[in-house]
């Protein structure tokens, strides 16, 4: 495939609201999962026979289960408040893809199976009833929301639009539309415990490989331990970070911390994911079957905490959910929280004077940082506010002497999705997470023009792979995305510990 | 979708992966490295021929890391990062490659 002639937006100055363009993106639709991904995770193969009334079932399961969905599809006003806040509006300029509109695609149904008012007058109060049309813009739209939560920060009401499209998507997966690229992952993770579907002789080659190349580069005898019995610290990370670039920097950034804090630490090779991609289809028993990994492999490890690598949505899921999901932790060190976050651990080393970093080591870079989504508005990574914050750039700026922040309407709280979150950092959606990145990457050329930014390090996996892939259609460099550890890495003074 | 080569029909998923790996050969390589705009050369080939190598060892395609290593031990240090595997194949080593070499796509946030 040469490089496709998508329509990459021009950036504009932020903040600007796009000119609408109806249906821009109605026709964008990921990859339907066939059988072999529906039928492993309980779903039906295919579309069944009787969907409309199906859908209205679990649409009236999941209203009695979660009165939220039932409270945020009842109390918006159209206030308007969220429709600018959207990065696939702000890209696209397609109106479906405003909040307030993707909410409306099940606001209708609901209204008209749900509501008396929908049930008697029907159209005059927006009630409207399942038609294929309506189901297709559900599928379609549903995957052009990557649930970040930027829309709900704005809203008066708090209306979270991520639950919304998680339920959206649990109701599509019960009649038989799931879609192929989550579905598909979910299954490899039940199967072979990451979602890469890295076997563990692979994973055992690719890790003795890594302590190889630390080796020749260091000379330091730098481990990657490996389902060790007995170790203190179960470590969890997405699997990208064996696999792919940046994130490989990054899991030797770790390695090369719990080396010289003389941590006894292993990773999993039952829970050799860190990712919960049950979180993005609203499933709950999918999530719970795939955070229980962790506690089994944690039980199975007689290990006394589990830390968390970067990754935005794990960490949404381990902070917020790990202890209802898979808890009580109770075996495990209570000195500690349960999980913790690397970069917690990394801090706190470098606080204590356990690791020393040598800044001048990236004295070539001028570096800011994106806030994973998930990670910005769903967690903290210590006991304070804003630790997510701030924890990252207390890491940053101890290992790198030029640090410089983006805006703040793009930045902490405020920050936008990368563009691939949620279940849509699939080949077949590379047009809309183009079009998605358009508000991150405004603010990026805004610090590489001011300031002379020339990385932008992240904390996230699917966020260092969505950058390197779309940041070339800007015209910036794939080089540019670094992994927080990786800069650390490149920082970090190996030996004349005891 | 399917890749006609030698006279024969392969099926292929709805992005070109082949559906059964066992019907590669390098006629078909060809015909989807043609689909994807790569005109092969022997350095392609060099990659091609590992990931499908690993692929046998292990049921995956190897990690970027593990791939620039091998590639760099058979054409040489110069050849020896990502970013001359993506001039190779533009699109990522890894799905790019992967489709040639008749290899499933790796998934997951990669």
């Amino acid at each position: 495939m040469a490089k496709i002639p998508y329509a990459v937006p021009t950036l504009d100055k932020l903040p600007t609201v796009p000119a609408l363009k109806p249906g821009a993106m109605s026709e964008l639709k990921s990859y339907v999962a066939v059988a072999a991904h529906q039928q492993p995770l309980g779903f039906p193969g295919e579309l069944v026979e009787n969907w409309e009334q199906a859908a209205v079932a679990k649409m009236g399961e999941l209203l009695g289960k979660y009165k939220s969905l039932r409270v945020y599809l009842d109390i918006c006003v159209k206030c308007g408040a969220c429709t600018d806040k959207c990065h696939y509006f702000l890209g696209s300029g397609d109106p479906k893809n405003m909040p307030v509109a993707r909410q409306d695609l099940m606001r209708d149904i609901y209204r008209y199976y749900f509501t008396p008012t929908g049930k008697t007058l029907g159209a005059l109060v927006g009630a409207k009833p399942w038609t294929r049309e309506r189901l297709d813009d559900w599928y379609n739209y549903f995957h052009q929301c990557s649930q970040c939560r930027r829309c709900s920060l704005f809203c008066p009401y708090g209306i979270d639009t991520a639950e919304i499209s998680m339920a959206a998507r649990e109701i599509m997966d019960s009649i038989g539309l799931g879609q192929k690229y989550c579905n598909e992952i979910i299954g490899k993770v039940h199967k072979i415990g990451n979602n890469l579907g890295l076997p563990e002789p692979a994973l055992v080659n690719t890790l003795e490989g890594l302590e190889e190349d630390v080796l020749d580069a260091t000379g330091h005898a730098v481990k990657f331990p490996l389902d060790v019995e007995g170790a203190d610290v179960l470590f969890v990370t997405p699997s990208a970070d064996f696999f792919a670039e940046p994130h490989v920097d990054g899991l030797i950034g770790y390695a090369k911390v719990f080396h010289q804090m003389g941590l006894s630490w292993t990773m999993s090779s039952y829970a050799s994911e860190a990712g919960n991609f049950g979180m993005f289809i609203g499933n709950y028993e999918q999530m719970r079957k795939i955070a229980l990994r962790i506690r089994e492999a944690a039980i199975q490890l007689k290990v006394k905490r589990i830390v968390f690598g970067e990754c935005g949505h794990a960490w949404r899921v381990a902070y917020a959910f790990l202890n209802s999901l898979a808890g009580p932790f109770d075996f495990l060190d209570p000195r500690y929280p349960v999980p913790q976050h690397i970069m917690e651990v990394t801090r706190g080393a470098i606080l204590s004077g356990a690791i020393k970093l040598d800044a001048s080591a990236n004295a070539d870079k001028v570096v800011t940082v994106h806030d994973s989504c998930n990670i910005a508005r769903a967690t903290r990574m210590g006991p304070e506010a804003g630790s997510q914050f701030e924890y990252p750039r207390f890491v940053l700026q101890s290992a790198c002497p030029k640090f410089i922040d983006m805006h703040p309407d793009a930045t902490r709280q405020r920050t936008f999705c990368c563009g691939g979150g949620g279940g849509l950092l699939t080949d077949e959606l590379i047009d809309i997470r183009i079009k998605g990145a358009k508000p991150r990457v405004e603010a990026l050329r805004d610090v590489v023009e001011q300031h002379g930014v020339t990385h932008m390090a992240s904390m996230c996996a699917i966020c260092k792979s969505q950058f390197t892939k779309v940041l070339p259609y800007y015209g910036y460099d794939m080089g540019m995305v670094q992994s927080v550890h990786q800069l650390v890495s490149n920082a970090i003074l190996l030996g004349g510990n005891s | 979708m399917s890749y006609t080569a030698g006279g024969k029909t392969v099926e292929a998923d709805e992005e070109g992966y082949l559906t059964n790996i066992n019907e590669w050969n390098e006629d078909l390589a060809g015909e989807i490295a043609k689909a994807e705009q790569i005109n092969m050369t022997a350095e392609h080939w060099e990659v091609v021929n590992f990931l499908r190598e690993y692929y046998n060892e292990y049921q995956i395609a190897p990690a970027i890391r593990v791939l620039t290593k091998a590639i760099t031990k058979k054409l040489g240090a110069e050849k020896a990062s990502n970013k001359y595997l993506y001039e190779l194949f533009p699109y990522g080593p890894a799905k790019q490659a992967c489709k040639i070499a008749g290899l499933p796509k790796p998934t997951g946030c990669v």
